[in-house]
C-alpha cells in the first residue's frame, strides 16, 4: 500500500502511527490498574481468611471478646495448641495416620498392580474391567453406605479402624487405577522386551522395570489419595462411633461443637492442626498435587 | 513375550485382588442399596418387604422436595459460580499475567487441598454473630451499616450464600487450573491472527478463545455439577442442614433418615433418587452438546 502513496504522505502517516502508538501503550498501562487491583482483591481473598485464621490460633480468650477482629495477637498463645492438642486432637491425629496409611498402602499395592495388567498385559475383558473401575468414580457413596454399614455390623467391623481401611482401599481405587493405567501406558515397550529377553518373569518385570518407571505416578496417586483420605468425613462419621477411635475430620466437627462456640482459641489450634499436614504437603509438592488433582477430573 | 503378556494365572494376580475388593466394597453394595428401597427397616430391627411404598411415598414427602430444590438450586449456582470465576481467574493468568502467574496459580489452588470441615470451620467464624462479631459483621459495623447484621448462618436464606459462597472459594482456583490447561493448549498462531484481523479484548475471548476452550469448559461443567449435587461435608459442617430443614440436601436427608430414624429402605430410595438425578443432570448435559455441535 505504501508503494502508491506519495513519500511526504507516507512520513507523517508514520510520525502519526508513533504517537498513536504510545498513546495507545499509556492506555493500555491504565486500562491494566483495575486488572492489578483485581489480583490484589484476589490474593487478599484466597490468602486473609487462612492468615487470620493462624493468627487467631494464637490469640487469648480475652483478646477476642476486647480486641478488634483484625488485630494480631499480641503474644503467641501456645497454651491453645496445647489444650487442642491434649482435648482430643492428638488421638484423632493418630487415628487419622492409623487409617491413611494402611489405606494408602493398599490403595498402590492393588491399584499398582491392576492398571499393569490392564495396560501391559493382554487378556480378554481388559477394557470392560476398565470401565467397571470408571463407573465407580461416578457413584454417590451415599449409595454404598447402608449395604457397607449393614456389612460392617454383621461382621462385627463396625466401629473399627478396618471398616474405614477396607472402604477407603476400595473407593481409592477407581481413581487410582485410572491415573496409573495413563501412566503405565507411557511406559516404554522396548524395555519390556529387553527385560523379558534378559530371562526376567513378569513379576520381575512389574517390580523391578516397570515400577522404578513409573515413580512419578506412584507419588502422584499417594498425593490425590492422602488428601481425599485425610479430608474424608462421611465415612468416618458412619462407622466410627467411639470417640477413641474417631478420624481427624469427624473429631475436628466434634471438637469445635464441644468448645467452638465459647472458645475460639483453641478451635482455630485445632483447625490448624487439622490443615497442618495438607499444608506442608502442598508446600513442597504443589505442583504434583495440582496435577494429580486436575488430572483425576478431566477423564471425559 | 507374547505368552508371559498372555498368562492368565499372572493377570488374575495382577488384577484379581483390586477386582475383588472394588466389587465387594462398591459393585456389589450398589445392587444391594437397590434392593434396600423395596424393603423398610433396619439392621437392628430387621427388614420388612413393602414393594413400591418407599417410591409412592418419595412423591408425597414434603421433605423430599425441599431438600431436591435445595441441591438442585445450591448445584447450579456453585457450579456457575465456581466455573464461572474459575473461567475468569484462567484468563487473567494467561492474558495478563503471562509466565508470572505460577505463583498466583499455587496460592489461589491452595484451599482446594484444605480440609471441609477447617474451612467450614474458619468460615462460620468469618460470618459469626454470637459471642462476638465475626469477619463480616465486625466490617459491617466499621462501615455503619448497623442494620445488615445479621446470624448469616441462623437464617435459611443468607446460610445457603455463605454455603455457596464457601465452595465456591474453595474450588475456584481448582477450575481455574483446568480451564487454565485447557488456554495454554490453545495455539499461538490462532490468536495472532485473530488479533491481527482486528479481534482484541473482549471480542478475542468472546468469538475465539470460548469457542476453542468449549471441550474443556463443558467437562468442568459436568465435573462440577456432580459434585455440587452430592455436597455433604460444607452443609454438615457449617449448619448441619438449618435451621429447621432450610439448608438440607438430599445427601443428608438420606443420611438423618437412615441413621437417625432407622429407615434404612427410604434412605436407599432418597440415595438412587440422587443418583438418577445425577446420572439424569450428565446425560442431559451430554445430549445438549451434541445438538450445539450437530
Amino acid at each position: 500500500m505504501s508503494q502508491t502513496l506519495p513519500r511526504q504522505l507516507v512520513d507523517t502517516r508514520k510520525s502519526e502511527d508513533l504517537r498513536v502508538k504510545r498513546r495507545e501503550s499509556t492506555r493500555k498501562l491504565f486500562a491494566r490498574v483495575p486488572v492489578w487491583v483485581l489480583i490484589g482483591l484476589l490474593l487478599i481473598v484466597v490468602i486473609y481468611p487462612l492468615l487470620w485464621m493462624l493468627l487467631s490460633s494464637f490469640k487469648t480468650s480475652d483478646e477476642f471478646s476486647t480486641g478488634a477482629f483484625w488485630s494480631l495477637p499480641t503474644g503467641l498463645a501456645w497454651q491453645n495448641y496445647v489444650q487442642a492438642w491434649t482435648a482430643g486432637m492428638s488421638t484423632y491425629f493418630l487415628n487419622s495416620m492409623l487409617t491413611v496409611f494402611p489405606s494408602l498402602f493398599l490403595i498402590l499395592l492393588i491399584s499398582l498392580a491392576a492398571s499393569f495388567a490392564l495396560e501391559v498385559m493382554k487378556f480378554r475383558g481388559s477394557n470392560f474391567v476398565l470401565l467397571a473401575f470408571l463407573a465407580g468414580i461416578m457413584i454417590p457413596f451415599q449409595m454404598v453406605l447402608l449395604p457397607l454399614f449393614t456389612i460392617y455390623f454383621q461382621t462385627g467391623l463396625i466401629n473399627t479402624r478396618w471398616a474405614l481401611i477396607i472402604t477407603y482401599t476400595a473407593f481409592g481405587l477407581p481413581l487410582s487405577v485410572f491415573l496409573m493405567s495413563g501412566f503405565f501406558k507411557a511406559v516404554s515397550r522396548t524395555v519390556i522386551e529387553a527385560a523379558v529377553i534378559d530371562g526376567a518373569n513378569i513379576y520381575q518385570v512389574f517390580f523391578q522395570v516397570a515400577l522404578p518407571m513409573v515413580a512419578n505416578g506412584i507419588v502422584t496417586i499417594a498425593l490425590v489419595n492422602f488428601f481425599f483420605l485425610w479430608n474424608d468425613l462421611l465415612f468416618s462419621l458412619t462407622f466410627i462411633s467411639s470417640d477413641n477411635l474417631r478420624t481427624i475430620q469427624v473429631g475436628l466437627l466434634n471438637f469445635s461443637g464441644q468448645y467452638g462456640q465459647v472458645d475460639w482459641g483453641p478451635t482455630f489450634a485445632a483447625v490448624c492442626l487439622a490443615v497442618f499436614p495438607t499444608l506442608v504437603l502442598y508446600l513442597i509438592l504443589n505442583q504434583q498435587v495440582i496435577k494429580g488433582l486436575t488430572a483425576g477430573s478431566v477423564k471425559g | 513375550m507374547e505368552i508371559m503378556l498372555r498368562d492368565r494365572r499372572a493377570v488374575l494376580a495382577f488384577v484379581g485382588p483390586a477386582l475383588l475388593v472394588y466389587s465387594l466394597i462398591v459393585l456389589v453394595p450398589i445392587v444391594w442399596s437397590l434392593g434396600y428401597t423395596v424393603f423398610e427397616g433396619n439392621v437392628i430391627a430387621g427388614f420388612q418387604f413393602v414393594g413400591f411404598h418407599n417410591y409412592a411415598f418419595l412423591f408425597s414427602d414434603p421433605s423430599f422436595w425441599q431438600a431436591l430444590l435445595f441441591t438442585v438450586k445450591y448445584a447450579v449456582v456453585v457450579t456457575i459460580g465456581q466455573v464461572g470465576i474459575g473461567l475468569v481467574l484462567s484468563l487473567l493468568y494467561v492474558f495478563f499475567l503471562g509466565k508470572a502467574s505460577g505463583l498466583i496459580r499455587t496460592l489461589v489452588f491452595f484451599p482446594v487441598v484444605l480440609p471441609t470441615v477447617a474451612v467450614a470451620e474458619l468460615f462460620k467464624k468469618i460470618f459469626e454473630i454470637v459471642p462476638q462479631y465475626g469477619l463480616v459483621n465486625s466490617l459491617l459495623q466499621l462501615a455503619h451499616l448497623d442494620a445488615w447484621i445479621q446470624p448469616w448462618l441462623g437464617q435459611g436464606g443468607s446460610a445457603f450464600w455463605v454455603i455457596a459462597t464457601m465452595d465456591i472459594w474453595r474450588s475456584m482456583g481448582f477450575y481455574a487450573v483446568l480451564l487454565f490447561a485447557g488456554l495454554v493448549d490453545i495455539p499461538g498462531e490462532i490468536l495472532e491472527s485473530a488479533k491481527v484481523d482486528g479481534a482484541s479484548g473482549l471480542r478475542l475471548i468472546r468469538y475465539v478463545v470460548l469457542p476453542l476452550l468449549t471441550p474443556i469448559l463443558f467437562s468442568s461443567f459436568i465435573f462440577s455439577i456432580n459434585g455440587t449435587l452430592k455436597v455433604f461435608d460444607t452443609v454438615l459442617a457449617l449448619t448441619g442442614g438449618g435451621p429447621g430443614q432450610a439448608t438440607t440436601p438430599l445427601t443428608l436427608d438420606m443420611f438423618n433418615t437412615a441413621f437417625a430414624n432407622g429407615q434404612y429402605g427410604y434412605g436407599s430410595t432418597l440415595a438412587t433418587s440422587l443418583a438418577v438425578l445425577s446420572l439424569f443432570v450428565t446425560l442431559l448435559l451430554f445430549r445438549s452438546a451434541r445438538s450445539d455441535v450437530a
